[in-house]
């Protein structure tokens, strides 16, 4: 190497040089700005609605001149308890676990085969086959059930058909589930949540149910365990947090929907409508402001349950 | 991937097949049901078929401003997301920090609680701010819960792609944004697209949410919801319902067969 060539000049510092060399330098700095606008989003636009939201619930109604009086009162909240606005609690929280229950049920059999069973052309079918549903239409998913369960639809068809319509009357006169058609009663409501729901459901127990050692599996049936013993005291176990994840969406999404009832179902309100209904054609936001607390609070109660279990490892 | 599978019992398979094709039935009787001849009701089987009602469904003034409504807004929501969803990706998945954990429940709030929340609580601030009902308000509330679809998709990507990558480029005097536009965007690119797609498909389906912040304004989902709570022209609705299927399927299919493989990322074994 010649000793005589000038040193080589340090190159120009760009403006972006210079900005690598300072993040470099203070990587809190770079977090802080990468973090900054989504932070503020969330932050400004959405908590901060929450909060508006909440602090409704603290104003009242006048009955009178239906103004919203904006000193702090409890009455809002106490009105909850009216036996009326109790009802429509706990008649959403049952259909919310009946939905729940039966879904777990239908879900468990689809993701065990495509988590066992399924080889990997057949797996990849179950994948698409869930998933397109879950992030497809929901209100085309909802009109579907409508021209299934009318009266002149096609489940109303299928059963004269094969001369079983005795059969669907027999269950519309059952006393709370029936009512005069399908699509008027609240078998027809819960047939709709299951469907619309269920994808969210499948998944994560299909993700549980993936994760059991397959080795464990070997383990029990060399010991002598029959596969439906192995299925108890194995996978079942193992599977658990999956269903408590699938469970914290089709729960709060039964606590949450306003549109499905409205469409299928019959006169009884669910709480979401009832909130919906006080924004809007009762202008009363408080008491709406507070019947939407409700379900904030029953699925906060319920995630820490679920994380207790291990669901949150399972999402 | 399991080398020993078992076969199935009967009954497990047809459960599991079962519950597939209850899965699908219905979306198959919306697209029947465009084709009907039948006007006023719901009647199985339908009496006869046409294709009349998807000209018709085109004709329709209100429908097709509706479609190109929802379009914007699913358009400008997605771009939000993209941009706000990339940069808390970046953040959560390069560092652990104070309040992380925090930030990823921030992120995941707005679809974990029930649509209807997000709904009146962006409501009631609409209301309080005196803020009028507009495109933007729309766009307010669908960018907030499609941050996290791309959140979701871009964090695995960032956690897969190798750091050393990143600190090779450097090393080799590139400087941050050489290395962001040569190094970090290739390999996330795939994974944005589809998280891009499914807040797409979010966006455009969305009626909940809408349904609070939309003021006068229909996009395609308040026009179905109203349809659907007081028909006007049945055999029109069926047909939007079909178009609605196609336009959101394309994009979930597009989004699984991009991050099906994980996408290629470079340096994934070290």
């Amino acid at each position: 190497m010649s000793a005589w060539s000038a040193p080589l000049a340090p190159p120009p510092e760009s403006w972006h040089r210079r900005l690598t060399d300072l993040f470099v330098a203070h990587p809190a700095l770079l977090l802080l700005l990468l973090l900054t606008p989504p932070m503020l989003w969330l932050g400004v636009v959405y908590l901060g609605s929450l909060f508006a939201l909440l602090a409704q619930s603290f104003f009242s109604l006048d009955d009178f001149s239906g103004v919203i009086d904006r000193t702090p009162t409890l009455a809002t909240w106490a009105s909850l308890l009216a036996p009326a606005n109790l009802d429509i609690v706990l008649r959403t929280m049952l259909m919310a676990t009946a939905v729940t229950i039966a879904a777990a049920l239908v879900a468990f059999p689809i993701a065990h085969y495509a988590a066992f069973h399924a080889g990997p052309r057949v797996k990849a079918m179950f994948y698409v086959g869930v998933m397109l549903p879950l992030w497809s239409s929901y209100l085309v998913r909802v009109y579907s059930w409508k021209l299934i369960l009318a009266k002149e639809g096609i489940l109303g068809w299928l059963f004269h058909a094969a001369g079983l319509g005795f059969v669907l009357d027999g269950v519309l006169d059952l006393p709370v589930i029936g009512g005069p058609s399908l699509s008027a009663s609240y078998l027809g409501t819960f047939l709709v949540f299951l469907y619309v729901w269920l994808p969210f459901m499948v998944l994560p127990i299909q993700a549980a149910l993936e994760r059991v050692p397959p080795s464990l599996i070997e383990a029990s049936a060399d010991l002598g365990a029959p596969p439906r013993y192995t299925f108890r005291t194995v996978i079942l176990p193992l599977a658990l947090p999956g269903v408590v994840a699938g469970s914290i969406f089709t729960f709060s999404l039964t606590l949450g929907d306003f549109i499905i009832p409205q469409i299928v179902g019959g006169s009884q309100l669910y709480l979401g409508q009832a909130v919906y209904m006080h924004q809007g054609t009762a202008g009363n936001i408080p008491l709406a402001a507070a019947f939407s607390v409700v379900p904030v609070a029953i699925m906060a109660v319920y995630l820490a349950l679920a994380k207790r279990l291990g669901a949150f490892d399972a999402l | 991937m399991r080398s020993d599978r078992r076969p199935a019992g009967i009954g497990l398979t047809l459960a599991a097949f079962g519950g597939l094709a209850f899965l699908h039935l219905p979306l198959a009787v919306v697209v029947l049901y465009a084709f009907t001849t039948d006007e006023k009701s719901y009647t199985f089987p339908p009496p006869g078929l046409t294709l009349k009602w998807f000209a018709v469904a085109l004709e329709r003034e209100d429908v097709r401003a509706a479609i190109a409504l929802s379009f914007e807004v699913a358009a400008i929501s997605t771009l939000v997301a993209l941009i706000l969803g990339t940069l808390a990706a970046a953040a959560v998945s390069r560092s652990r920090f104070f309040g992380r954990e925090s930030v990823s429940l921030l992120l995941i709030l707005p679809i974990a609680l029930p649509g209807i929340i997000t709904g009146i609580a962006l409501r009631s601030a609409f209301n309080i701010l005196e803020i009028p009902w507009s495109f933007w308000t729309i766009v307010l509330g669908h960018a907030t819960f499609c941050i996290v679809v791309v959140y979701n998709n871009a964090v695995a990507r960032f956690r897969r792609t190798s750091a050393s990558l990143i600190e090779a480029s450097m090393d080799l005097g590139a400087d941050g944004f050489q290395t962001f536009r040569w190094v970090v965007l290739p390999n996330i690119a795939t994974a944005l697209l589809a998280g891009g797609m499914l807040a797409f498909a979010l966006s455009f389906d969305e009626v909940i949410v809408t349904t609070f912040t939309a003021g006068q304004q229909t996009t395609l989902p308040i026009w179905m919801l109203s349809e659907l709570v007081r028909p006007r022209q049945r055999p029109v609705t069926n047909v939007v319902a079909v178009f609605v299927i196609v336009v959101t399927f394309l994009p979930i299919l597009l989004a699984y067969y991009w991050t099906r493989d994980g996408g290629t990322v470079a340096g994934q074994g070290k």
